[in-house]
């Protein structure tokens, strides 16, 4: 017998399959997804049961400006994606840089309410259950941001150094379906402790 | 060929019927050997799983048996590839099928003994008892009738024409634990900031034993619980005599009891212990106001005789490794009077 | 037959210097290296642990026992447990996946191999981290070294109140470690099996080993992931004062209970899932016939996947949820049981009309139907709630697991490692001492696990370090501690066993068991590129199809 029946090139040519940066992209954001969850239904629980002050309704601002500043950024990297593709590099550079300045503006915001909130209030992840879930959640995407920043800000080095290149797309893009995420989540974060939560 | 198998199966299966029936002694925590309607519902429904799950046991098994020696390659075997089948669908939906079945009817038996046991209404006559779990001991309170002991619960039997059942809150004082009497009901947990509610209706008078069932921390071991189930009259007897306060070592004129009274109000016992009718009033240990009233120490661990006292009193870690209660390091005479002190507490 | 391979030979490689084999060793990113360290790290573990196992035994011999302090015994049966789960039981499986499933879908490679290499050494660190506590855990407090929590580690008892000193830390950190390194392997799997097939392999036509690690590294994903944010919401109470689970502050134990449930129940499924796939690729080679009811198979795992991730609060009958929670978890369990017979009689139709050749694999194989028989059945009880009532917590819960995560899952890991022995080393495993190992290990699992039952059922709770004579749960005690000495004897013919094959074993030939998946295509052991020419398919028996051209299976699927 042969190895006829298992290497004769049949009509398999057009044997494509899924992009694996892309599914190992989709599987890592449903466990982030599933890690959100947990600490969304910790904040949700635990609304309204601290045993003393301060409450959201005192202390908690709005975000609005910082909000808006990330979920465009969301668009930015999207305009700076396909200015790639189409290898159009200077423009490319121009909204990478843009969406690296809108996401460092939200931690800056962010890190801003947390200083009022600590030196002001008096609200620390010791105080009381608002704190101890509010710092949690709200610390926890802060962190993804600061690990999307992070490749933003290497990506955008590479790029002066002219190292990034239109065939880079596929990732970039990859990379931007995290940065996506991120703004959804924060969509979340934002409806949870800043709407509902307070 | 797994004939072994099929012994071993065999020697669990009677072993698991066979028990259920004599049992000895009744200090056995035998969960077949109910005395209390949650424990005795709980039965009747165990009865029915096991009858359900046995037949399935017993079905499937001998398939499995026939199958594994009926279809072996034999000696002699011609070497060919036997039939090659790849399924069937109608196979398949008579075993997709008739577990659902099976499952619906365990399911409606479950239901209905679930919520007969969890949704019992409270009925007027019952005895309303808090519960709470403290690192390896028992503190009972009993709000209406303004009787508080510890680690020795009593409970009136109840009569199936006049039931005074007993519903118990469970609280916790630090971690987890969970009250379960077998031979009563089932277990619920005691969790802290999280009250819990169980109630029994023991039909007949008699200790009944258990122990903490959920971990709760280094002597876990011996938390144990007893029950008494008195005769109304008794019950009734004990919760009189319970709510007197210490009377006997308050007028006690022998020296070495006053001495003792003198040590263990000047010292840290006061801090966790209480005896009413004295300064003694703590709260992290068990209530001692009528401390030899009780057959057991240290929750259960061992006999309330003076010799367990003494050595208790003087390093509770030699009867219970890992108990809260610090060793007192009194001196021999001290440790005598604190004792005679103690055992006037009845 | 066995020589009707489609690859060429390996390419004979240098002969290397010992630092060069190490080093080789260590930053390996092959799939099959990496496969080797993850059992071989899993197999050291399981001896740690079944040492442990053997002191709870000991201690429990006879009542009133003073073999090892209560503290002692409190963290051998914290360290056991979470040793068996998170360093034995599931990075052996992964080794299995890691190494099995490139060669099973005709790839090269994992789809991401330096991500394989990081899971496994985090994994391996995680486990690290949780023994080192026998030698950091003191800390300055003087509190005790390893954790004593229990493997659920219930709150409060992690708090700071009650857990003074490092040892939970140990805990809740190895977990947090080992657990992201568990979501990378996860996403590894997925991506490898949806995006790495080789041409011809739809999905409808994978082996079913795929299929079902497939399903088991989507529940990785949706059930690790809420166990690392426990951690995390652990790790900021211990670390930081937070209150997540600080009952004294208004924190919930409760929300401990579901989150760490919402995680444990879907893990039993993500250990035994990739058990019945080994179970089904072995039953069929064995018995001679392709599976029974291939699509019913994968549609009964999927089931299974998703009805487990809304069974978890029936850990937690005798928590004091409402009776509508009760009932609804009643359900759930219950019907979680149907695809799982499913799965039983399909193995048993695969078995119906073949020729089973009762080789070691098979053995192990048609053990752990019967045990699993058992164990699904001991499961029915336990999900009846108001009976659970009276055995959860007991003895007769840790006899049911035991006979599932034994009975079950090691029994088919036992029969995986001896079926893919000769593919791994190129050698045939020593026969003799394997059946030794068979019968000795059945005897001492029923020795131990069959009689567990009864105690729990005279109401002898679990994490007892002592108990009172006079309960009627001496002899059984007595009985259970003898069987743990018979396994702990079987186990020293596996690894007697298996150390004289790796050196003595006869060669093993490309093809053994003349089986039909692709891994049996390629030499034994594979060459470090698996296929000199990436293979294509036609149907889920590639190698039938080559050994039987004029009835190939793709005639009938």
């Amino acid at each position: 017998m042969t190895s006829a029946a298992i290497t004769h090139p049949p009509d398999h040519t057009d044997w494509i399959l899924p992009s694996r940066g892309r599914v190992g992209m989709y599987v890592l954001i449903a466990a982030e997804s599933a890690i959100f969850l947990i600490f969304v239904v910790a904040y949700i629980f635990y609304i309204g049961k601290s045993e003393y002050g301060p409450m959201p309704k005192d202390v908690l601002d709005l975000p609005i400006f910082n909000t808006v500043c990330l979920l465009s950024s969301s668009l930015t990297i999207h305009l700076a994606i396909r200015a790639l593709r189409d290898a159009k590099l200077g423009a490319f550079k121009l909204w990478w840089f843009v969406t690296l300045a809108l996401g460092t503006i939200f931690l800056i915001g962010t890190g801003r309410e947390w200083y009022r909130l600590i030196y002001e209030k008096g609200l620390t992840v010791n105080t009381n259950l608002f704190g101890t879930t509010y710092y949690s959640l709200v610390g926890l995407h802060a962190f993804h941001v600061t690990v999307g920043l992070t490749f933003i800000a290497l990506a955008m080095i590479l790029a002066l150094l002219g190292k990034v290149q239109p065939e880079h797309s596929e990732r970039a893009d990859v990379f931007a379906m995290y940065w996506h995420f991120v703004d959804a989540v924060w969509v979340v974060v934002f409806t949870v402790v800043y709407v509902v939560g307070r | 060929m797994p004939r072994l198998l099929v012994l071993a199966c065999c020697v669990f299966f009677l072993a698991s019927v066979s028990f259920a029936g004599p049992a000895g002694s009744p200090d056995i925590p035998n969960i077949f050997r109910p005395a209390s309607t949650p424990a005795d519902s709980i039965l009747g429904l165990s009865h029915l799983v096991l009858a359900i799950t046995g037949i399935i046991f017993v079905v499937v098994f001998t398939l499995m048996a026939y199958v594994v020696v009926k279809f072996r390659r034999r000696g002699g075997d011609d070497g060919r590839e036997p039939p090659q089948v790849y399924g069937s669908n109608q196979v398949e939906l008579a075993w997709t099928v008739i577990p659902v079945l099976i499952v619906l009817v365990l399911f409606l038996a479950t239901a209905r003994v679930l919520l007969s046991i969890q949704d019992a209404p409270q009925p007027p006559g019952a005895i309303e008892v808090v519960a709470i779990g403290h690192q390896y001991w028992w503190e009972y309170r009993y709000p209406a009738l303004g009787v508080v002991t510890a680690n020795e619960l009593h409970v009136p039997v109840s009569d199936p024409a006049h039931p005074t059942p007993t519903f118990l809150t469970l609280l916790s004082a630090d971690t987890d634990h969970s009250f379960w009497v077998p031979q009563l009901a089932g277990k619920t947990d005691l969790i802290p900031n999280h009250p819990n509610h169980t109630w029994i209706d023991p039909h007949s008078t008699g200790l009944y034993v258990g122990q903490c069932a959920q971990y709760c921390g280094v002597q876990h071991a011996k938390m144990l619980l007893r029950v008494y189930v008195d005769s109304r009259a008794d019950f009734d007897r004990w919760i009189q005599q319970e709510k007197a306060s210490a009377v006997t070592a308050n007028s006690s004129t022998d020296a070495v009891v006053q001495q003792g009274r003198s040590i263990f109000e000047s010292t840290a016992c006061i801090n966790c212990h209480a005896v009413s009718g004295t300064v003694a009033n703590g709260r992290f240990g068990p209530d001692l106001t009528h401390l030899m009233s009780r057959d057991t120490i240290a929750a259960g661990a061992a006999s309330n005789t003076h010799d367990n006292l003494r050595a208790w009193i003087q390093n509770p870690d030699s009867i219970k490794p890992g108990s809260l209660m610090p060793a007192m390091n009194l001196t021999k005479s001290d440790l005598d009077a604190v004792t005679a002190y103690l055992e006037t507490l009845r | 037959m066995a020589s009707d391979s489609i690859a060429i030979g390996a390419i004979d490689e240098p002969r290397q210097s010992a630092s060069e084999w190490l080093h080789g060793w260590v930053t390996t990113v092959d799939h099959k290296r990496l496969g080797i360290l993850y059992i071989l790290y899993s197999l050291f573990f399981l001896v740690v642990a079944g040492i442990e196992a053997t002191i709870i035994r000991i201690q429990l011999v006879v009542p009133h026992n003073h073999f090892v302090s209560p503290e002692v015994f409190n963290r051998m049966f914290t360290m056991h447990g979470t040793t068996m789960i998170f360093f034995v039981a599931m990075p052996i499986l992964f080794g299995f996946g890691t190494y099995l499933i490139p060669l099973m879908i005709g790839a090269r490679d994992m789809a991401f191999p330096r991500l394989n290499a990081l899971s496994f050494w985090l994994m391996a660190f995680g486990g690290l981290l949780l023994y080192f506590s026998f030698v950091g855990g003191n800390g300055l407090y003087g509190a005790g070294n390893a954790p004593d929590v229990g493997w659920f580690a219930y709150a409060p008892l992690t708090s700071r109140a009650f857990s003074v000193g490092h040892s939970t830390d140990f805990w809740t950190l190895a977990l947090l470690v080992s657990g992201i390194g568990s979501i990378g392997t996860a996403v590894n799997f997925i991506s490898t099996i949806l995006c790495m097939r080789c041409p011809g392999m739809t999905l409808g036509k994978m082996p079913l080993l795929a299929w079902l690690n497939l399903v088991m590294a989507g529940m990785v994903i949706l059930a690790v992931s809420p166990l690392t944010a426990a951690q995390i919401m652990l790790c900021v109470d211990r670390y930081l004062g937070g209150h997540f689970f600080d009952t004294q502050a208004g924190g919930s134990a409760v929300l401990w209970m579901h989150f760490f449930w919402i995680f444990g129940h879907p893990e039993v499924y993500i250990l035994v899932i990739p058990c019945f796939a080994f179970a089904s690729e072995i039953i069929p080679v064995f018995s001679r016939k392709p599976i029974f009811g291939y699509p019913v198979m994968v549609g009964a795992t999927v089931a299974i996947a998703f009805i487990s991730m809304s069974v978890w609060a029936h850990h937690m009958f005798a928590v004091g949820m409402s009776s509508y929670g009760n009932s609804f978890f009643t359900i759930t369990t219950m019907i979680v049981s149907v695809p799982t017979g499913i799965k039983i009689f399909n193995w048993i139709g695969t078995m119906w009309g073949g020729k089973i050749q009762f080789r070691a694999p098979m053995l192990f194989c048609i053990a752990f139907l019967f045990q699993f028989l058992i164990a699904g059945l001991t499961g029915i009880m336990l999900g009846a709630s108001p009976f659970n009532w009276q055995l959860t917590g007991s003895y007769f819960v840790v006899a049911h697991f035991h006979y599932v995560i034994v009975g079950a899952i090691l029994f088919t890991i036992f029969g995986a490692f001896y079926y893919w022995f000769p593919k791994m080393t190129g050698r045939m495993y020593h026969q003799g001492m394997a059946r030794w190992h068979f019968w000795l290990f059945v005897i001492g699992f029923h020795l131990t696990f069959d009689f567990m039952h009864i105690p729990g059922l005279l109401g002898m709770p679990r994490r007892i370090y002592t108990y009172e004579p006079g309960r009627g749960w001496d002899i059984w005690n007595f009985i259970v501690t003898v069987g743990t000495f018979v396994q702990g004897v079987a186990i020293l013919f596996f690894v007697a066993g298996l150390i004289w094959s790796m050196f003595k074993g006869e060669p093993a030939g490309d093809d053994p068991w003349d089986a039909w998946t692709l891994e049996w295509s390629t030499t034994s052991p594979p060459p470090y590129y698996n296929f000199a020419e990436t293979p294509v398919v036609e149907s889920r028996r590639p190698l039938w199809d080559i050994k039987h051209p004029e009835d190939p299976d793709w005639k009938y699927e």
